[in-house]
């Protein structure tokens, strides 16, 4: 188990590692010059310009020699400093970033344990049931295979506007202002259900599909063949497809965080969710890099950290881990 | 792609005809359906620009019409033709499809076999790697990259893709050519002189085969979702049309307050419709390669 958890931390800091100096690297690397296109925005006198100009080189460091800086960005990194933001000129980024990340999570987690769950329940419940499985199948390929932020413009569209059952934009109402009552939870709530919606529907596609096809392995397996000629009843033999079918969902969790990431993150720039999809959305309309970069090392951090938790859940399910053996995931 | 797994030992032992293939393909209705609507937007994404007389992106008619003879999907808010723009965006997601696809089925089968050939310190490192990059969230780091770029082609958004959608693919060709590597046939070529490279391609990748072009399928479908998704978020071409850049700029100019459907309903149900009939057609070929599978 040692050995499990350290191969996959080792993988975790190297992954860490080069995702920071990618976020260091790119923006030298490529054509164009971030400071110069703040300032041409600005609108400047030339003379003005200039010294702006020598005054944030100077700032970000921009004129001391490359190691150097990428030394001050990792050291500015452990200060928690990532910039200022040049959207909402003179917020540190972190703070623009620690304001959005709630939204996240309250999207995203829900969604992700929720679909995660009903969708294996109902992929094994389907397997090998001919009427079910005839149903469950194509709307189970379909909805795995919409784009999210589709599903989402498609409910904003038929709930939101068509029907007015629903708010499409925005987290809460503008007339309140965050707090702790049963009007502004209610509201919130609100708010938060189509985005929530379309992000479980798509994901429950995929889980269910997954589901059911590997159920369907597990029961033309060995051992379920043997159960059955020993006489078990279906249901048992059931049990144990759907126990050992459900270890390559918790690997598949983890290999689609990313996917899932990306459409979290375009689901809020449909309902304008004040998350860190919408912050990038805004970053990029005001090409503020600041912001950007801080929200790429975020989304690292926070994938990363999903993936150590779904590691420890491993371990739980799959007792080989824990005795020593390696599991499938290892 | 778990599933593709779990049968990887079944698809190297088969020994099945060409034309005992053929026919269970022809056969298979999942087969037939998923291949038809796929061939149908690739015909629609061919004839379709020879069938209207605009130019994507130019402003040619009133704004904000609805679909009509003249326009047969209706103008966005700039009195562009959305038939014009869906039909060149189908061009583009299919380009997607087939070079980012293929670029990461080509990456994923180059470290796979070597990984699993070799084995060893270059599987650890290979492996490392595969690893390193299959946790990167890819669409993060396309957003930096793209970010970056002041113009941006379907091209590069293609290779982009490519060069991070290879790991799973990787992973799983890795684990098969490992249970391939020591059979008999391989230690035979190997005794008898063959070269690793001549190996992997003669007596391994054949063996295969039906394994590699589901692992193509999957990648084209990827890409074309994580295409529409980096379009949308506002990061795609710069200089062309895309279905994922018509659903941005629906969403951005408020199409769906004014009741616009035509101009976000198109470019959706395509990538949906297209990737759908992709995943389809997957399930169909795996019952037609493994037997096991076929009506049960």
């Amino acid at each position: 188990m040692r050995r499990y958890f350290g191969r996959k931390l080792a993988i975790y800091a190297l992954t860490f590692f080069l995702a920071v100096t990618i976020d260091w690297l790119i923006p030298r690397l490529m054509p164009g010059d971030p400071i110069r296109t703040m300032l041409a925005r600005a609108g400047l006198r030339a003379e003005a310009s200039v010294r702006m100009y020598t005054y944030y080189t100077q700032a970000f460091g921009l004129d001391l020699p490359m190691w150097r800086q990428y030394l001050n960005f990792w050291n500015a990194l452990f200060h928690g400093d990532l910039g200022t933001s040049v959207w909402l000129f003179p917020t540190p980024v972190l703070q623009v970033i620690a304001r959005a990340v709630p939204y996240d999570i309250a999207l995203l987690v829900p969604a992700i344990l929720l679909s995660w769950w009903t969708g294996n329940k109902f992929g094994a419940f389907a397997a090998r049931n001919k009427r079910l499985d005839n149903t469950v199948l194509p709307i189970g390929y379909i909805l795995t295979a919409t784009p999210y932020m589709w599903l989402g413009i498609l409910l904003a569209w038929a709930l939101g506007i068509v029907l007015g059952w629903f708010p499409i934009s925005g987290a809460y109402s503008y007339a309140l202002t965050p707090r702790f009552s049963w009007t502004f939870i209610k509201d919130a709530l609100h708010h938060w259900f189509l985005p929530f919606a379309s992000l479980f529907m798509v994901m429950f596609g995929g889980w269910a599909i997954g589901m059911r096809n590997m159920i369907i392995y597990e029961l033309e397996a060995e051992y379920s063949h043997y159960l059955e000629a020993l006489g078990a009843p279906r249901k048992l033999i059931r049990k144990y497809a759907y126990r050992n079918a459900i270890l390559p969902q918790v690997t598949g969790l983890a290999l689609q965080l990313g996917v899932i990431v990306a459409g979290a993150l375009a689901t809020e720039i449909v309902f304008s969710y004040p998350g860190i999809g919408y912050l990038i959305l805004k970053a990029i309309e005001n090409q503020d890099y600041f912001l950007l970069q801080g929200c790429f090392l975020f989304i690292i951090i926070g994938v990363l950290l999903a993936n150590f938790i779904i590691d420890i859940v491993y371990v739980l399910v799959d007792p080989r881990t824990r005795a020593g053996m390696q599991g499938e995931a290892a | 792609m778990t599933t593709l797994t779990k049968k990887a030992d079944s698809v190297a032992t088969r020994t099945l005809k060409k034309n005992e293939m053929l026919y269970f393909a022809l056969r298979n209705m999942k087969l037939r359906i998923g291949l038809g609507i796929v061939l149908f937007f690739a015909l629609l994404a061919i004839v379709g620009p020879l069938l209207t007389d605009y130019r994507p992106l130019a402003y040619v008619g009133p704004p904000a019409q609805p679909p009509s003879s003249e326009y047969w999907f209706g103008t966005t808010t700039f009195g562009q033709d959305v038939f014009t723009q869906f039909v060149h965006g189908l061009g583009a997601t299919f380009f997607v499809g087939i070079v980012g696809g293929g670029l990461g089925t080509f990456l994923g089968l180059l470290v796979g076999f070597v990984a699993g050939y070799r084995g060893g310190i270059v599987d650890e490192v290979l492996n490392m790697l595969t690893n390193i990059v299959l946790v990167v969230p890819t669409l993060a780091v396309l957003l930096i990259l793209a970010a970056y770029l002041e113009v941006r082609s379907v091209l590069s958004e293609s290779l982009f893709i490519g060069m991070f959608a290879w790991p799973w693919a990787a992973r799983a060709i890795r684990a098969q050519t490992f249970s391939l590597r020591s059979r008999d046939f391989v230690d035979l070529a190997r005794l008898s002189g063959m070269r690793p490279l001549k190996i992997i391609f003669r007596e391994i990748a054949p063996n295969m085969m039906s394994y590699l072009f589901m692992t193509f399928i999957l990648q084209f479908g990827g890409a074309i979702l994580t295409a529409a998704t980096l379009d949308f978020i506002g990061l795609g071409p710069t200089n062309a049309i895309s279905l994922g850049l018509m659903m941005n700029n629906a969403v951005l100019w408020s199409a769906l307050h004014l009741g616009m459907w035509w101009w976000f309903i198109p470019p959706g149900l395509a990538i949906m419709a297209i990737v759908g009939a992709l995943y389809v057609m997957n399930v169909g070929l795996d019952e037609v390669f493994n037997p096991k599978l076929r009506e049960m």
